[in-house]
């Protein structure tokens, strides 16, 4: 069906998986009151709460859904209805409902507030979907602070614990230190175009209208605060310390959906108003990338802490996804949307065996813990070493195919020495991973190690996930050609919006 | 001639596959149990411990599968061989499945090539691998992780067969990088040993470095041939690429690299000897006979860009010849059994390399055919021999090294069979006549003196001193093995000899097939030089030529650019001398190489190795301790990379926090800014840092 957009009615329809879901979140709010006071146990109260969030993500999912079966008509307003933003929602719900769905346990062990802790989730899914559809950057400024305010607070949502407490202020201050770059760049572009509106940016850039060092400071100070977001060198520092502090749930969180949230919106911006600046970032955006993929390969070798070793394998692979950025073509943008997809379902499964093995809890972490835990769960560790091996990119996994793709994008764009950092540090991860896969496998267990349990329900998560990453490493093509539908719309209207830009 | 249709050649690797799901099922029901077991029996106390013996179907199933489904995959080859020697097939046959990759540019589909060489390849996986699997039912039938092994094995088959028989570079690259799995999985089978664990990595980490390279040559392909299959790189190549230019010898030179680190060539090939630490048969399989020789396999079918890049083509035959060398020295001191055989192996890749490096790529595959019998029985019968002495070693507990030879010595009146089929084997990689390896190494070592591969014609006769010499070394160190292994008096101890005993016939028959295969695999290839003198019989032998003819259209049109270019092969050896006179001067040296050092090696006193101190002299020292290079790679290159890290580590994240936080600190009370409010440093340090960050990026805008 075709949508006016004069209409306003219709607009609220362009938005109806973010409403669907805020709803479902205040849904949550109030069910938990009544659930409360029903005094149920922790496990049933987690089960019935986040099964109410499920079912809210679901219909959002279905909304989301539908909206790809319709073609809008018309000037859209500050919100743009196409297949990118569709596209990375796909990836920030799976995020949210693998997340939700791997930590029920730990969630109910932990005595965590369920409903304020679902309805978080989704109001932060509400801010990432609404930061990649955006077309203005004030409302993209807002999107991201609700989607920031909500990782806050679940960063220190382990009240009781001070290493929770202390990273969710930690990331507290950097992250405003860092939204205060990001409006300031938000400004300069303002003063420097005279608009907020990404394309009507482009389209006074390419005209030579406004003030160019205006919007030069302005899209420096933005990226800025996209590079803090995404957690790129030297721009991550906050993201080990918040990572190994934050709640292991929370932590999968941001470093799956937060993580493509802020990259989703790092393309749109730079995509569709600067790319014909281009010549402009992309070195600072080159050395971002390599220095992003060298250093945090390099020391997430030394980590024996394996929820570090996770916090700085998702640094690496912003560095790998940096690559995509970089090179600025229509199969590096599309390899950046398949590469999120897959990432999110690795990191997730990773992280869910994680929370199994540390026993729902924030112990456990270190790498010998893991000794013995292919004899003692051999479904677990199968499942556990086929994340490891997607997440090093081993052929037959979707990890695979994403390096690859974003090794394509940069061939297209002639990155030669980028491409060769990427497949270099590549071989250097293996090594991290690989060690605990070693420790799952090879390494007994110590005498009196208490045997990990996972509910079944988790256990089918966790198989899903895996069986999805096997099938994209060998079927990759029909996930690939969505994401490059979605490439090609966002280039598209980049191009539309009078750019000549640059044809790749 | 009728036409080749491909009989069901999904099949082939399916099956191993299936063969791999169905075990690893069991493997994970057994772990369950055992777990399960485990658990309860931890209260109940060790009497518990008794009943974990699993139930008979455990064992029986996973020995009817693992071969089974190789045995299946195996036949299925044989018809598709015969299929296709009947049609005289010229262009290779695709089965295309399913579009794999597809974006913008570039369409690569999930497409099974199969063409004379990938049939050989195919031939010798399920043909060898089904003599190993069976060998591996008696070998492995009392460890506790069976299904497991089989397992492994299974998949390691079905990622060798993607690897030969996919129909493009990236499809090879998924088998590459899975018979790497499955080898480091192997190595590491026996992983209560903490260093036989480590094996297990190091192999994987060396491999990525040659999987680097590989990936890399495959972009070098997709961007200057817009194709990665190898119908449309070897249709363009010879229009596209320039005879001898950099592109062309930079992406042989980059598959170099990833050969390399496969078939275990200098210098990355540290991890084959340490990949001993597996089970014998998987080293037999994996480490001698098939994957190891993936990288030959990589040479010759892209052998079309090597023969357009003869600085490429010279450095591969560069490589060998100094591997063959290299591995051949370090051999001749080795007292562990599969030691031994593991830098022989090395040693004989490099011939492999020198052979298809200087242009004669059928000489490589036939080697490599030759080899897989030989080495692969040789493997097994050390083994078998191992086997025994566990046995013997165990039964009275006496801690000794099983595999150690010092500790052997006289097995031939315990083991006859054994003491046959590797004496057979000896002789076969010796190049005596009329042994298997005679034909084969004689090929590569004459061409590599013919060879005058565009103005590297002093350099290939360089190469042909050093095979001649390696081939010498060779016959030393293996009759040095059999030696100290099968004659003399034994040395195991008089109670421990009692229990030394034959291999059961599901060891002993692969061992007998692999002999009769190491005594006339030679008559696959013998060349139309020594047809027709005493070496070939005088003509009577029914197969000659027959890989260099079954193999043409494959080699065809890199034998064309060699042609045109570098003007084929010198017909005299570079000393003079026709093919037949060296043949002659071949085996007669290596006869003689043989029977010298069994008499020298004999007269030895050697006692076991508890008495005997490590060896004296410079050179043995050297030689005993492979020349240092484990101790020189660790320096080099381990620790600078891991000081790294750490360095990064400190540097960027910690000291940054520690050790400049007063200094920072002060700037940010200086400057007023939150410094005061916040005493954590931690988190002034991060925002100074990300201030820096900030104008570093606004001054490369603004500058």
């Amino acid at each position: 069906m075709t949508l006016q957009l004069a209409s306003s009615a219709n607009l609220a329809l362009v938005l109806l998986p973010e409403i669907v879901l805020s709803v479902a979140a205040m849904v949550v709010l109030l069910a938990s009151v009544r659930i409360q006071k029903a005094e149920a146990d922790a496990t049933d109260r987690a089960r019935s709460l986040g099964g109410l969030a499920l079912a809210g993500l679901l219909a959002a999912a279905v909304a989301n859904g539908w909206l790809h079966w319709v073609s809008p008509e018309g000037e859209p307003g500050m919100i743009t209805l196409d297949a990118f933003g569709l596209f990375a929602n796909w990836v920030f719900l799976l995020g949210a409902a693998l997340t939700i769905l791997v930590s029920f346990p730990y969630v109910a062990r932990q005595g965590l507030q369920p409903g304020e802790f679902y309805a978080l989730i989704l109001l932060a899914t509400v801010g990432m979907m609404i930061m990649a559809g955006t077309t203005n950057l004030i409302l993209l400024f807002l999107a991201l602070e609700t989607m920031s305010i909500a990782a806050y607070v679940l960063t220190a949502f382990h009240r009781g614990e001070r290493k929770s407490a202390e990273a969710g202020i930690k990331y507290f201050i950097l992250g405003a230190f860092s939204s205060a770059f990001l409006l300031y760049g938000i400004a300069l572009v303002w003063g420097g175009a005279g608009t907020v509106d990404l394309r009507e940016i482009a389209a006074t850039v390419e005209a030579g209208a406004g003030f160019n060092g205006l919007v030069l400071a302005g899209m420096g100070l933005l990226g800025v605060g996209f590079a803090f977001k995404v957690g790129a060198a030297p721009f991550h520092m906050w993201t080990p310390d918040v990572y190994e502090g934050a709640p292991s749930p929370s932590t999968a969180f941001m470093a799956a959906a937060v993580k493509a949230a802020s990259f989703a919106a790092f393309l749109r911006v730079f995509t569709e108003a600067f790319s014909s600046l281009y010549e402009s970032w992309y070195p600072v955006v080159w050395w971002m990338a390599a220095l992003t993929m060298v250093v945090a390969n390099l020391i997430a070798l030394t980590q024996s802490n394996v929820k570090r070793m996770l916090a700085y394998s998702s640094l690496a692979h912003g560095g790998y996804l940096l690559v995509g950025v970089a090179s600025a073509n229509e199969i590096a943008t599309a390899s950046i949307l398949f590469y999120l997809l897959v990432y999110t379902i690795m990191t997730l499964g990773a992280f869910g065996v994680l929370m199994i093995v540390s026993e729902h809890g924030e112990s456990r972490f270190q790498v010998e813990d893991y000794a013995g835990f292919g004899a003692s769960q051999p479904l677990l560790g199968v499942l556990f070493t086929i994340f490891l091996l997607s997440l090093a990119g081993f052929p037959g996994t979707g990890g695979f195919m994403g390096k690859i793709f974003l090794l394509q994008g940069a061939a297209e764009s002639h990155l030669w020495t980028l491409a060769v950092i990427l497949a270099l540090t590549t071989v250097v991860s293996y090594y991290y991973y690989l060690r605990v896969a070693w420790y799952v496998w090879m390494r007994p267990a110590p005498a009196g190690a208490l045997a990990a349990w996972a509910p079944v329900s988790v256990t089918a998560v966790l198989m899903g996930c895996a069986g999805v990453l096997i099938f994209l490493g060998i079927f990759p093509s029909g996930l690939l050609n969505g994401a490059l539908t979605a490439a090609h719309g966002l280039w598209l209207r980049g191009l539309d919006a009078g750019l000549s830009g640059l044809v790749r | 001639m009728t036409e080749f249709h491909p009989l069901l050649p999904g099949l082939i690797p399916l099956l191993p596959l299936l063969g791999f799901l169905g075990n690893g099922m069991l493997a994970l029901v057994a772990g369950v149990r055992g777990a399960a077991e485990l658990r309860a029996g931890a209260g109940a106390g060790k009497e518990k411990l008794g009943e974990l013996a699993p139930p008979p179907w455990m064992r029986g199933l996973p020995s009817w599968i693992g071969p089974g489904a190789i045995g299946a995959a195996f036949l299925l080859t044989l018809m598709n061989f015969v299929g296709m020697a009947r049609s005289g097939l010229e262009a290779p046959a695709i089965v295309r499945y399913w579009d794999w990759i597809s974006t913008g540019g570039i369409r690569i589909e999930a497409a099974l090539q199969l063409d004379q060489l990938s049939m050989i390849m195919m031939l010798v996986i399920t043909g060898v691998g089904l003599l190993i699997h069976v060998f591996s039912v008696g070998y492995m039938r009392e460890d506790p992780g069976y299904a497991r092994y089989f397992a492994y094995l299974n998949l390691f088959v079905f990622f060798m067969l993607v690897l030969v028989m996919g129909a493009s570079f990236p499809l090879m690259f998924v088998g590459w990088e899975g018979v790497g799995l499955c080898s480091y999985l192997l190595i590491g089978f026996w992983f209560e040993d903490r260093e036989k664990a480590d094996a297990g990595k190091k192999a994987f980490i060396v491999n990525r470095i040659g999987d680097f390279g590989f990936l890399v040559a495959i972009f070098l392909l997709f961007t200057s041939l817009g194709a990665v299959d190898y119908a449309g790189v070897f249709g363009a190549a010879p229009e596209l690429l320039a005879y001898g230019g950099s592109t062309a010898t930079a992406i042989t030179l980059f598959l170099l690299i990833g050969a390399a680190g496969k078939s275990a060539q200098i210098p990355l090939y540290v991890w084959l000897p340490d990949a001993m630490a597996g089970p014998t048969p998987v080293s037999a399989l994996i480490h001698a006979a098939t994957m190891v020789t993936a990288g030959v396999y990589l040479v010759v079918r892209a052998s079309v860009l090597f023969a357009l890049a003869p600085a490429g083509s010279a450095t591969v035959a560069a490589i060998g010849a100094a591997t063959a060398l290299f591995a051949a020295t370090i051999a001749l001191q080795q007292y562990d059994i599969k030691k031994v055989l593991a830098y022989s192996t090395v040693s004989q890749l490099g011939f492999m390399f020198m052979g298809v490096g200087a242009g004669a790529y059928v000489a490589g595959v036939f080697h490599l055919v030759t080899h897989a019998f030989f080495k692969g029985l040789l493997f097994l019968g050390a083994g078998a021999v191992i086997h025994s002495m566990h046995h013997a070693l165990h039964a009275t507990h006496k801690d000794w090294d099983a595999q150690d030879m010092r500790n052997m010595g006289g097995l031939r009146h315990k083991m006859p069979v054994t003491w046959v089929t590797m004496g057979i084997a000896t002789l076969a990689i010796a190049g005596i006549w009329p042994f298997a390896g005679f034909f084969s190494k004689d090929e590569i070592v004459w061409y590599a003196g013919a060879a005058r591969t565009g103005g590297y014609g002093a350099l290939f006769t360089a190469l042909w001193g050093v095979a001649l010499v390696a081939a010498v070394l060779t016959a030393i160190y293996m009759t040095r093995l059999m030696v100290m292994t099968f004659y003399g008096s034994n040395r195991t101890g008089e109670r421990e000899a009692e229990h030394l005993h034959e291999a059961p016939l599901v060891m002993t028959i692969p061992l007998s097939i692999l002999a009769v295969l190491s005594l006339f695999g030679g008559w696959l290839n013998v060349p139309a030089s020594l047809q027709e003198s005493v070496f070939g019989g005088f003509g009577l032998l029914p197969m000659s030529d027959w890989l260099e003819r079954w193999l043409e259209p494959v080699t065809e049109l890199a034998q064309e650019i060699h042609l045109s270019h570098a003007g084929g092969y010198a017909t005299a050896s570079p000393l003079g001398g026709g093919a037949v006179l060296w043949a002659g001067i071949a085996t007669g040296v290596a006869l003689v190489t043989v029977g010298l050092t069994f008499r020298s090696v004999s007269k030895r006193g050697i006692r076991p190795a508890s008495e005997s101190g490590a060896p004296v002299g410079v050179v043995r020292g050297l030689l005993y301790h492979k020349w240092y290079v484990d101790e020189l790679y660790d320096r080099v290159f381990v620790r600078p990379l891991l000081g790294a890290s750490r360095i990064a580590w400190r540097w960027v994240d910690q000291i940054l926090i520690d050790g400049s936080v007063n200094a920072v600190g002060s700037v940010f009370k200086a400057l007023g800014w939150f410094g005061s409010l916040f005493q954590t440093g931690q988190v002034t340090t991060y925002a100074f840092v990300l201030t820096l960050g900030a104008l570093a990026v606004l001054g490369a805008l603004l500058l």
